[in-house]
């Protein structure tokens, strides 16, 4: 019942939009796919549904080969960042289209329909043209469309990323109770994400993907405390880790000439050598006997304050839990939460995690 | 500041439609007159400035032995000539534009756009280059002076209208809509008959307008590929000439080719102010 992708590489030009992928997806879980703009989500979830055929690899579904289906034989659904639906039908046309197109019986299909109505809360708009929704409601048909497929293999690529803000909430509880329902056992989903705080709301499997690669899978948890290496916490953090060179000498752990901390006894066994130092952004905290920073911005955002600081080449951002506009250049004092440091490589790969085994 | 905008606004619409309507109005009193009252000073309102005539009119529904120039027949040919040519650039054209638009078509340094800048090209060459090659080719597969033999020449020069507006037509309907179609089980031939066409009509509207506009306007190659078998209207209107111009039956003759335009236009027109597909998008 799984769904297999085996070293798929996909290099249309001289650059890499999928490299080496092999992934496993099993039935009834739900996956993030969790990378920046252009870093291959989309052509992976296409390669899987079958709009793109990749150079080599394979792909293997309920055992059988996938590329040798063509789409419209596979039985996926998919659900674009754009509301992408068929202007010509009426919303209840829209979403028995896919059932029609498989032939599949009339009182079947009015049952299949409604009921897919109903999950997405769409009930008395079932004649209405699709011109006449608003953004959300275009998104819940092309999300009902796919669900009224009971297709095995959901695709979502960046669904809310197009809503406003109190949609985008609302919207995201809707599609973690569809995902998690009994009848959901079944399918394999997978969503596609910019935005480390939603992979980390909806919960599933994280897979980490940078320039077509993938950089880390796990769960949600292992991916926040144990990042593969130092391009995963940047992914996986809003505002991305902070992340400095620094050396360990002579017991003491040296960013620049100014900031300089007693190595705490957790980092005891590391060597003196230069490393990656990361930070995050809400371990950072205003402290009067803390370092100077200068700060280059201060953004609000909704109940903290974004602020982007820098101490000579030392660039970082703290999260400040109050709501409080700073001047630029203003100086500030901030400590750091030593408790939270990460080490890595100068190379990126991961050598120390607070949270390590 | 919102009135006077209003005013310039309605003030200038205004104007134009004198502009555009003043002609045909001539026009119309102008058919209805005879020699006398066409060379007589301007006069404008029939009855009380001239006694209205149907001369002009009936000239053009006698046939030549009475001295009329008959057009019922090239009339009909012209509508038949151009709706057809029409039909099939538009059919042939909109499977051009989508193949254009979604496909990479690669041919040493042929590519899509050059294809498409070939379509355009026919149109770019003046008709008089064009005049001879039509002819021998046509006298070749002995079309010359018929109806068929017309109405390819027509194709080809309108179908490139009809590939120009429908490649960017698809190009700006979203090429995700076609793959969701995919998804949804069709198979390239439905998603494009059962998901891309229904919501083109617009696009092809417009296309048609156009086609039918340049083959009904045509004088050149009907004049030319044409004998006395076949004649469209335009040709057909050019014979009223004589050592008198004969204005009252010419402005009937124009006042009754123009007609199936109107016509045409004005049935089009509400189907243009239906939704198109960009709307589907934010």
């Amino acid at each position: 019942m799984s769904l297999n992708l085996g070293n798929i590489i996909f290099k249309p030009t001289d650059q890499y939009h999928l490299n080496d992928i092999s992934l496993n997806f099993e039935p009834g879980k739900m996956y993030t796919i969790l990378g920046r703009t252009l870093s291959g989500k989309t052509t992976l979830l296409k390669t899987i549904a079958g709009l793109q055929t990749p150079d080599s690899g394979n792909i293997q579904f309920e055992g059988k080969d996938f590329l040798a289906i063509p789409v419209w034989e596979r039985n996926v659904a998919m659900v674009y960042q754009q509301f992408i639906n068929y202007p010509h039908l009426n919303v209840k046309q829209n979403i028995e289209f896919p059932l029609k197109q498989r032939k599949m019986e009339e009182n079947l299909i009015e049952k299949e329909v409604s009921d897919a109505i109903q999950k997405v809360g769409l009930k008395g708009f079932e004649s209405r043209k699709i011109q006449e929704l608003s953004g959300g409601q275009q998104q819940r048909v092309a999300l009902a469309r796919s669900l009224a497929k009971k297709a095995k293999i959901l695709l979502l690529d960046e669904p809310l990323v197009n809503l406003d803000y109190k949609l985008r909430e609302g919207l995201r509880e809707e599609f973690k109770k569809l995902f998690t329902g009994s009848e959901s056992s079944q399918s394999i989903f997978i969503y596609a994400s910019t935005d480390p705080l939603e992979a980390m709301q909806l919960n599933g499997d994280i897979i980490v993907i940078d320039e077509g690669k993938i950089l880390q899978t796990g769960s949600s948890k292992e991916v926040f405390e144990n990042p593969a290496n130092a391009k995963v916490a940047e992914i996986t953090n809003d505002p991305a880790m902070n992340l400095n060179i620094g050396r360990i000498e002579n017991n003491k752990l040296i960013l620049n000439n100014n900031i300089q901390f007693n190595l705490p006894s957790s980092l005891q066994t590391m060597s003196s050598d230069n490393y990656l130092v990361g930070i995050r952004a809400t371990d950072l905290h205003l402290d009067n006997n803390g370092f100077d920073f200068k700060v280059d911005i201060s953004e609000i955002s909704g109940s903290e304050t974004f602020l982007h600081l820098h101490n000579q080449d030392i660039k970082c951002v703290a999260t400040i839990e109050e709501v409080k506009s700073y001047e630029v250049d203003e100086n500030v004092k901030i400590n750091f939460d030593l408790s939270k440091i990460y080490l890595f490589k100068e190379s990126g790969e991961l050598l120390y995690s607070p949270y390590q085994k | 500041m919102p009135k006077l905008y209003t005013f310039l606004k309605y003030f200038c619409v205004i104007l134009w439609s004198c502009f555009v309507i003043a002609p045909f109005l001539w026009a119309i009193s102008t058919s209805f007159k005879d020699f006398n009252s066409v060379t007589g000073g301007a006069t404008y309102i029939p009855w009380l400035q001239f006694e209205p005539t149907l001369d002009g009119w009936s000239v053009l529904f006698k046939p030549g032995s009475q001295g009329g120039i008959n057009i019922i027949g090239p009339y009909f040919n012209s509508i038949f000539v151009t709706f057809t040519a029409s039909f099939i650039s538009i059919a042939l054209g909109t499977l051009a534009a989508y193949a254009l638009s979604r496909y990479t078509f690669k041919a040493g340094f042929v590519q899509n756009n050059d294809i498409t800048f070939f379509f355009i090209s026919q149109r770019i060459m003046p008709p008089v280059v064009l005049s001879i090659p039509f002819f021998i080719f046509l006298s070749t597969i002995g079309l010359l002076d018929s109806l068929a033999g017309l109405i390819l020449v027509y194709i080809v020069l309108l179908m490139p209208i009809a590939v120009w507006i429908m490649v960017d037509f698809f190009n700006r309907v979203p090429k995700e809509i076609d793959e969701t179609a995919l998804i949804d089980g069709c198979n390239p031939f439905q998603a494009f008959f059962k998901v891309v066409l229904p919501n083109s009509i617009p696009g092809m509207i417009v296309a048609g307008l156009f086609c039918i506009i340049f083959g009904w306007i045509d004088f050149f190659f009907a004049f030319i590929l044409t004998f006395t078998n076949v004649q469209l209207l335009p040709v057909k209107i050019v014979a009223l000439n004589s050592s008198i111009t004969p204005w009252w039956s010419l402005s009937a003759a124009a006042l009754v080719s123009v007609a199936p335009l109107i016509i045409v236009a004005f049935i089009v027109e509400r189907f243009l102010s239906k939704g198109n597909l960009t709307g589907a998008l934010k």
